[in-house]
């Protein structure tokens, strides 16, 4: 068997970068009006060089409706896959995801009880969704861990799985009851849950890529604690990882980043659960490989998905979530049935 | 080295250790017995901050609740029962986590020394032929030595055992403490180790404490504490003569 490289290497980057801008350019040239590739380097070229761009109808499809649109679904994919492949390692669980534990339900219940009762930041009048979204994610996910801890200290796949799914059953007839005394609030909510990425601005793009940097670099620095805890976390105490905190930051981390992508995209399930799954089989297991190669291959997978999602079944436009779904579905099972025969 | 004071943990409404005190002095290969249920392991994981206890427990003065969990490692080492690997790592790689504790910021892959220990501890353990292997590919053995491998590279002075051969053929049981033996020639190390099997202890152990309902009922030599006196009354059944025919199976000579 051949060595692997205990860094991600620079030439790997380059590939992984070059496939991401691949697909990306791919997604903007292909819809309802195509448009050559040619034109959209130009239109982009332009938009950056700040030089005037022709005139055509390309400019504004290009400027105001797909770039923003990719660029929201590539960012969501990258931090989804992220956080899939630190929780993980984290809970040495490769079903783990925010959707599998029903933090994404948690973190639309945040934000959903944000619209109905109007909570608002004055300072950021945009970010009660958000902040919502992400305390949400956070105390579902300490209440998710807490319940299964004290059920089976080893966190088995099939308990905390078992958890989740109850917990996200809960969480959405909770909702249910918070829409049917939402009153004159329900048109809000309505539009706010049937929200997509489709409706992406540059806003978005830029909470996104401001979300990502941070949290992502978080991750990324603790690589070496989260291949010790993927290794077990008694081992990680041994060898001397400092576990509560270590828990702390990246439950926190993976917390901000689904109620961010939550509150901007709704809950797009599975991204986390598939992407580290097929990287791991490319980079293997250890997370300084396996985070960059996640978040990588999250942007390309969520964009493949959001494409599909628009040209499958063209002119009708699918939700997102119906694509990663169906794959999801089937690579879930697919695990859990390896994890068993194990 | 290790002094444990008046530890005491209870779960719930269950007393598991029951105001236990020993030491551990260099050099020495402390055999922790008892049957089931006695708190064997329990004490492992006080020493290692994975129980919550009363009492204290000192590392060459220093009470361990107050270091650093990096310090601690770079103490303390511990061989654990059973290891279930969910991820394919390598066995380097596993070999590599035992350096943790040594690794300064954020950046630092390996610092000096870490290439050395990481190799010395696979030549030791026989594993270098097989360090790029999945580990989910090892025999239950292999997968032992690999651990023991990472504890190795993790250089500690003391080395904690929680019955790390319990489910290996008598062979692999024989190799694994065997090496332990090895190591613990190096003066300024010592050994403390939890078995279930009493001949074992016999045959490794410099030094024995017999435990029983959380209590400590005889500590000393090993010759002294499994000796039919102390060990009956624990077991309730005649142990010892039992234990001498097992122990023709430890026969260090060959």
């Amino acid at each position: 068997m051949k060595k692997r490289a205990e860094h991600f290497r620079t030439m790997e980057y380059i590939i992984f970068t070059a496939v991401t801008l691949a697909v990306l350019a791919g997604c903007i040239c292909i819809g309802s009006v195509s448009i050559p590739l040619k034109d959209t380097v130009t239109v982009i070229r332009n938009a950056v060089t700040g030089t005037p761009q022709p005139e055509a109808l390309a400019v504004s499809i290009i400027l105001s409706v797909r770039l923003p649109r990719v660029l929201c679904v590539a960012l969501s994919g990258a931090a989804l896959a992220l956080s899939g492949a630190a929780m993980q390692g984290l809970l040495k669980n490769p079903l783990a995801d925010g959707s599998t534990l029903g933090v994404s339900s948690g973190a639309s219940l945040g934000a959903v009880i944000a619209i109905a009762f109007g909570i608002r930041f004055p300072a950021l009048p945009f970010a009660g969704t958000m902040i919502m979204a992400i305390v949400f994610a956070f105390l579902s996910l300490l209440m998710i861990l807490g319940l299964s801890y004290k059920l089976d200290y080893s966190l088995s796949t099939n308990t905390i799985i078992l958890i989740g799914v109850i917990y996200s059953m809960f969480v959405s007839s909770i909702m249910n009851v918070i829409i049917a005394f939402a009153g004159d609030k329900v048109k809000d909510i309505t539009f706010w849950t049937l929200g997509s990425l489709q409706n992406s601005n540059y806003q978005n793009v830029l909470i996104l890529t401001g979300a990502f940097a941070v949290c992502g670099s978080i991750l990324f620095f603790r690589a070496r604690e989260l291949n010790a805890f993927a290794v077990g976390e008694d081992n990680a105490r041994h060898v001397g990882v400092d576990v509560r905190r270590t828990k702390l930051i990246v439950l926190i981390t993976v917390s901000v980043l689904i109620g961010v992508c939550v509150s901007i995209g709704g809950t797009i399930s599975f991204v986390g659960l598939v992407t580290p799954h097929m990287v791991r089989m490319l980079v293997g297991p250890n997370h300084r490989r396996l985070l960059p190669a996640s978040a990588f291959g999250g942007a390309v997978f969520l964009l493949l998905a959001d494409l599909a999602a628009r040209i499958l079944l063209s002119p009708i436009e699918l939700p997102i979530g119906v694509v990663t779904s169906l794959v999801g579905a089937l690579v879930f099972i697919f695990i859990f049935y390896q994890t068993r025969k194990r | 080295m290790l002094e444990v004071k008046d530890l005491t943990v209870v779960y719930g409404t269950h007393t598991v250790i029951d105001d236990l005190s020993f030491r551990i002095e260099e050099g020495q290969w402390l055999m922790v017995v008892g049957p089931n249920g006695a708190g064997k392991s329990t004490v492992l994981n006080a020493v290692t901050q994975g129980a919550p206890y009363t009492g204290s427990i000192l590392l060459n003065g220093t009470d361990i609740k107050r270091q650093k969990p990096s310090a601690r490692a770079r103490q303390i080492g511990v061989l654990a029962q059973n290891h279930h690997v969910s991820y394919d790592f390598t066995v380097e790689e596993i070999v590599r986590l035992g350096r943790y504790a040594y690794a300064s910021g954020l950046f630092s892959g390996s610092g000096d020394g870490d290439e050395g220990a990481v190799e010395y501890a696979m030549e030791l353990t026989g594993m270098t032929p097989k360090r790029n292997q999945s580990v989910l590919t090892l025999s239950g053995g292999e997968l032992q030595r690999t651990f023991l491998a990472q504890v190795l590279a993790q250089n500690p002075r003391l080395l904690l055992l929680d019955e790390p051969t319990n489910h290996l053929d008598l062979v692999y049981q024989k190799q694994i403490f065997a090496l332990i033996g090895q190591w613990l020639k190096t003066p300024g190390r010592a050994v403390l180790s939890v078995v279930h099997d009493l001949s074992l202890a016999r045959a490794f152990g410099t030094d024995a404490l017999l435990m029983h309902k959380g209590k400590a009922v005889a500590q000393g030599k090993t010759g002294a504490v499994l000796s039919p006196e102390t060990l009956d009354p624990v077991y309730g059944m005649d142990v010892y003569e039992w234990m001498r025919t097992m122990l023709s199976q430890w026969s260090l000579e060959e």
